[in-house]
């Protein structure tokens, strides 16, 4: 049981790249704090720097009110799931979970009721006596999770635990590691680059990119109102669609209102509806249909703006400038080439300044 | 799935594969069949005439108490040289796969010695601990150890050992040194957050997964220290002091080349081709299949 607090903490490597730009977080006992960003983001370093696997450069990491920085792994009471499982491949599953507890110096009886009751409840009994590599890759993944409780630590860590799963799998042992979780009331710091890992698993979403904190919050309240535009295109598939409040034809629907100076626009898929009505401060948008995705309950509409109206993307490469994407419930579409006109009301509006980096309040 | 060749002609693929097989025949084939037969012959000390003995050569061979003195000898050579030779490179390799500066130097400097031939080894080493010539036998006797291996059997053998496992422990750092790299880095955090401190983790998770290369090198170093230790002893010590460093292979070529008694070192031949083939055998079935741990 316990708190982990990162403090302004900063990760420099010796080339004199900066890997982690000042981060605080604060992870309440108990709660179960996701670290989400694209790769190359700097998560999996702070995850390793609470881990004690890296050194921390600047700043505090503090675990149950304790300053970790020189602490070594061994000693910060944590246990971790590395994204390959990390299993002790000479060992049966049983001597994996029960190294840890062996090291220090825990009886045989006891090592082996806590690895029993761990392998009842990731029902990995019948398999005790194999080896790693005469397991599943669902099943590699409970041993590494079953090595982890053993321990019965302060804090879990999960470094993109799922991501060698197949997706039926993967959405499986998503819930089960909630599931566990909840019920073991454990600490927990994830890292993921899946934002739909992300929203369900979180107690308290951490959004970082380019070894920064983009936003900090309620999986919910990150997704309704993202603080920048970058959180704004990474939670919520397909990403929310953001464009320059330059246009005239959006301007003066704006207008009258403290937004109209805003430079960038957000309104997600799920927020238009096809219409000729212009809702009242709300805005509307003409555009040709050029795709139609159908995936059974939704359809998605990818259109393009009339206009030639260039599109902000918030990261590189993910949609050509002034595509819009729509999202309409059932299979009830427009044809290719149609025209057509989507409206967003007020409230579902999301404005930022020019640069993406503030979110205005309409 | 077969995969097969197909061949116009029946002939074609026999004549590819000649080259080979008259190498394979010529020089491997031919000698070893030519030691078995002369390991039944006995001749004369003039070479006049050979008489056909059956296993009388064995028979003498397996009653001379030197030839036992000389089996076990070369198998505590053995056993001296792959230990030695085995540790020392396991110890550097383990300091060399940590990521310190200048790795890559240090790396490549301690592959070198594997790069110098076994008499050049030899030479190298009586340099240094010849008794009169010697650097470094200077300073021993300075410390008061009476280092003469030219009269002392035991020193000798010691010198032997000592040359021939030097000589190796390049070739096992290297494959140490690959070994450990390919133990995933996770699996070594994984084991220090589970508590395990250095030395632990060392015998407990690397040790054991670096067990199929050990075994794979001790197959090896044996037959180093057999068969390939021959151009060390015979730049060293020729067998001397009397016969305290005289191994099997050494024996063939003494007993044969320059003792004449031409059956009884092609009966040792014939000996040491079966360990060879036994050795080799041990090889194939445990390291080909990968040693699973």
């Amino acid at each position: 049981m316990a708190n982990v607090t990162l403090r302004n903490v900063r990760k420099t490597y010796p080339g004199g790249f900066e890997a982690i730009k000042g981060v605080n977080v604060d992870v309440g006992d108990g709660q179960f704090c996701v670290l989400v960003g694209p790769s190359g983001c700097g998560k999996s370093t702070l995850l390793r720097m609470v881990a004690g696997l890296e050194t921390v450069t600047g700043g505090e990491i503090d675990i149950g009110g304790k300053v970790v920085n020189q602490v070594e792994p061994a000693d910060r009471d944590i246990a971790m799931v590395f994204q390959n499982y990390a299993l002790y491949p000479h060992m049966s599953v049983f001597n994996n979970m029960a190294y840890g507890l062996r090291n220090r110096g825990m009886k045989e009886a006891e090592i082996k009721s806590r690895v029993d009751e761990a392998a009842r409840v990731l029902e990995l009994t019948p398999m005790l006596e194999r080896k790693p590599r005469q397991l599943s890759g669902g099943q590699r993944q409970r041993v590494a999770m079953g090595r982890a409780i053993v321990r019965q630590p302060k804090v879990f860590l999960f470094d993109e635990p799922l991501s060698n799963l197949d997706a039926k799998l993967r959405i499986a042992m998503r819930v089960e590691i909630r599931k566990l979780q909840r019920r073991l009331n454990t600490t927990s710091i994830y890292v993921t680059h899946d934002q739909l890992e992300a929203m369900t698993l979180a107690d308290i979403l951490v959004v970082m990119n380019g070894g920064q904190v983009e936003q900090v919050g309620n999986p919910l309240a990150i997704y309704e109102k993202p603080a920048t535009t970058f959180v704004a295109s990474f939670i919520g598939a397909p990403p929310m669609n953001l464009m320059a409040t330059r246009p005239e034809e959006i301007r003066s629907q704006l207008a009258g209102s403290s937004a109209a100076d805003a430079g960038i626009l957000g309104i997600r898929p799920e927020d238009f509806v096809i219409t000729d009505q212009t809702p009242d401060g709300g805005v509307a948008l003409p555009l040709t249909v050029e795709a139609i995705e159908r995936v059974g309950a939704e359809t998605f509409v990818y259109g393009s703006r009339d206009q030639e109206q260039q599109r902000v993307a918030a990261t590189p490469g993910e949609l050509p400038p002034g595509e819009i994407i729509v999202r309409i419930p059932g299979t009830e579409a427009p044809a290719i080439g149609a025209k057509i006109r989507v409206a967003a009301v007020r409230s579902k509006l999301h404005l930022f300044s020019a640069d993406g980096r503030t979110r205005l309040e309409a | 799935m077969q995969k097969q060749a197909i061949f116009q002609s029946k002939l074609l693929p026999y004549v590819l594969v000649a080259p080979q097989l008259a190498i394979v025949l010529i020089f491997f084939y031919w000698p070893a069949l030519q030691a078995v037969i002369q390991s039944f012959l006995l001749q004369d000390a003039f070479g006049l005439s050979t008489t056909f003995v059956w296993f009388d050569n064995y028979i003498e061979l397996f009653k001379d108490p030197a030839y036992f003195e000389s089996v076990v000898r070369t198998f505590f050579f053995s056993f001296a040289i792959a230990v030695l030779s085995l540790s020392f490179a396991l110890l550097l390799a383990v300091m060399a796969d940590k990521p310190l500066r200048g790795s890559m130097l240090y790396r490549t400097l301690l592959i070198w010695p594997y790069a110098v031939a076994p008499p050049v080894v030899g030479v190298l080493w009586i340099f240094m601990l010849h008794p009169s010539l010697g650097v470094l036998a200077r300073y021993l006797r300075a410390l008061g150890i009476d280092w003469n291996p030219l009269l002392d059997g035991d020193q000798a053998a010691t010198l032997i050992i000592l040359a021939a496992a030097w000589k190796q422990i390049s070739y096992n750092f290297l494959f140490f040194l690959a070994g450990l790299q390919a133990i995933p880095k996770s699996v070594l955090e994984a084991a220090a957050i589970d508590g395990a401190r250095p030395m632990r983790r060392f015998w407990t998770v690397t040790f054991p997964l670096l067990s199929p290369t050990i075994f794979f090198l001790l197959v090896v170093n044996i037959v180093y220290a057999f068969f390939d230790t021959f151009g060390i002893i015979d730049t060293m010590t020729r067998g001397g002091p009397g016969t305290s460093t005289v191994t099997l292979v050494y024996k063939v070529y003494s007993d044969g080349l320059l003792g004449g008694n031409l059956g009884s070192s092609a009966a040792q031949s014939v000996i040491l081709m079966i360990m060879v083939i036994v050795l080799t055998g041990i090889q194939f079935r445990f390291v080909e299949r990968k040693v699973t741990y």
